[in-house]
This record gives structure tokens, sequence and C-alpha cells, in this order.
């Protein structure tokens, strides 16, 4: 493969941009389009709640620029019932079969519960959705959801919204190995080094979200992460050298002036 | 007649359509997916639906998550 046709294929979406980002937390939903366009995302995260007219809340969707795939997550869900609802209802939008599932009855460290997870995604797959579980990293889990119909499984770096970096290493370095679907590392990134890190070792993608909204510069760390995740791919397709033990010379070792 | 929206006791007049109920609540029809009874109605029809004593709505939109 050459590094120039590299592309993402899920769900039939070709993506040329391996950053997906969330659009919550952020000081004002105008910044959504600079942050898109600095980080290059194409996959855009959207959450569904209630409406209430009084709070004279505004449709997010005219801040997401139409070139987006949207992909509504299904928090708020508790199990698998409930995020099977709120992916119907996010569909019936009209904006696409794209569903993240997120089931998490856990509310200290927000981790999802994997067996729920794993039937919501056997439901909404066979009702066409395209489904990405988010999920603890445990690989038999990841492969019940294979077996269930996701097209790509999203275990988390650190809990959601921690910045904490990416904790899970060596648990997604499995997944990587063994599933064959592409691995998307989706919370807890907290710094672009540790986005590229996921991507040098052969993760198909990674969401954030707070490590944005929360930077003091959101639009500038927008960007930041799409060149380290770029940078990690590329890294990645280049296949890094062997790590050895004791030094090995650059310079050749003939030739020495004092000789 | 009272029925529940987004979990809030609601008044209408009897037989208020759907459509009617949705607009004179201040909802933005653009913007906002239903649930009737735990069922999606699909807003070609709301205008065709009269809500009944203790019906039970969820109106619902997008924002901003992760």
């Amino acid at each position: 493969m050459t590094h120039a046709s590299d592309t993402l294929l899920i769900g039939g979406r070709m993506l040329s941009s391996r950053l997906f980002l969330g659009s919550g937390k952020y000081s004002s939903n105008s910044l959504i389009p600079p942050i898109v366009n600095a980080s290059g995302a194409q996959v855009i995260t959207v959450a569904v709640r209630r409406v209430d007219p009084e709070a004279g809340q505004e449709n997010i969707l005219t801040h997401i620029p139409k070139s987006c795939i949207l992909m509504p997550n299904t928090s708020g869900a508790r199990n698998a019932q409930e995020a099977v609802r709120i992916a119907r209802l996010a569909r019936a939008a009209g904006c696409g079969d794209w569903i993240k599932i997120e089931v998490i009855s856990d509310n200290r460290y927000l981790l999802p519960d994997n067996q729920e997870t794993i039937e919501a995604t056997r439901i909404l797959a066979a009702e066409g959705f395209t489904v990405l579980p988010y999920m603890s990293p445990d690989l038999m889990a990841a492969k019940r959801m294979a077996e269930a119909g996701a097209a790509a499984i999203m275990p988390l770096g650190a809990p959601i919204g921690t910045n904490r970096g990416f904790r899970t290493k060596e648990l997604v370095r499995i997944m990587i190995e063994e599933i064959s679907l592409p691995v998307i590392v989706d919370a807890g990134i907290g710094r672009p080094s540790e986005a590229c890190e996921c991507m040098e070792m052969g993760a198909a993608a990674v969401l954030v979200n707070t490590a944005v909204a929360s930077a003091a510069d959101p639009v500038a760390m927008a960007r930041a992460f799409g060149q380290a995740v770029a940078a990690g791919r590329t890294a990645f397709l280049a296949g890094p050298g062997a790590v050895e033990e004791t030094a090995k010379a650059s310079s050749p070792l003939t030739g020495f002036l004092h000789e | 007649m009272k029925v529940v929206i987004n979990g809030k006791d609601a008044q209408l007049e009897d037989g208020e359509s759907l459509e009617g109920c949705l607009a004179s609540k201040g909802f933005d029809a653009k913007a906002v997916v239903v649930e009737l009874n735990e069922s999606i109605v699909p807003k070609d029809i709301w205008p065709t639906i009269a809500l009944k004593e203790g019906d039970r709505l969820e109106v619902v939109s997008f924002v901003g998550g992760g």
C-alpha cells in the first residue's frame, strides 16, 4: 500500500483522516467548524438528549460541516435496550446509520459494560447500523463484538474525560494484533504524543474530545492532534526499526583518526 | 387533558395533534425526533396523530458529546 492511498474503510465510507472528534464541552458550538477544519477530522460524535424549549438550546447540527460523518453516541444508556432505543432515535433524525454504542452504569469511572454492549451491537448491526462499540479493552469481548457485526471496536485509552493518556496500551496492542476490525482508541487520550503512540502501534484511528475542548487553544490543539495522528500512522506504515539492548554504532567502526 | 412530555406533566386541549402540541410547547420541528409511548413517530404523520390523555412523549435532538 502506498501512503498516499492509505485510507480507512468503515461502513462503506473511505476516510482519509484517522482522527475522530467529539463535539462536547466546547465553550461555544461556533468553535466546531474551525476545530474540524484545523484537525481534518471527518467523523464527528454527537449525543442525543431531551429538548427543553425554555433553555433556548441551539441546533448543534448547524455548526457541523455537511461533509462530516455524524456518529451519534448512546451515552446515557445503562443497558442494551436503552442503547438500542437511543440509536433508533438518532437514526430517525435522518443523519445516517453510524452509531457509537456507549453503555455505562459505573458513575465514577464511566467504564463501559462490555456484555450489554455486545448485545446492543448484535441488535443494531442486524438493523443495518454501522456499529462502533466503545468498550473496555478485553480481547474476548472484542471478538464477540466482531461476531455480533461491529464495524470497528473502540477500546478506551483511559477513563472518559481524564486526559490521562494511553493507559491500556498492552491490552490494546493485543487487540490490534488479534482483531481484524479497525481498532480505534477512544477516551482518555490527553496529548497529541499519546495519540501518535496509538497510531504508531497500529491503531486504525483515535477519537478525542476533552483533550481538545479543555485546551487553552482548542483550535491549535485540534490541529496538533490531526498532525500527530497522521505522523503516527506514517510511522506505523514506515515500519519502525528494531529496539536493541546495547549500542549499535551508526557511524563506521573503521578509519578512526587514531588508527 | 394531561400528557407527559420529557418526563414532565403538560396540559393540552383535548384531541390536540402531535404537530400542534409540539408547536404550542415551543419545539423546533426541524431539529427534533419524537417518540410517542416509546414508538418513534415519523415527522410526516405528526399532523395525523391525535394525542390522548396520559400519552408519554419524548422529544429529543442532538447535542454536543464525545
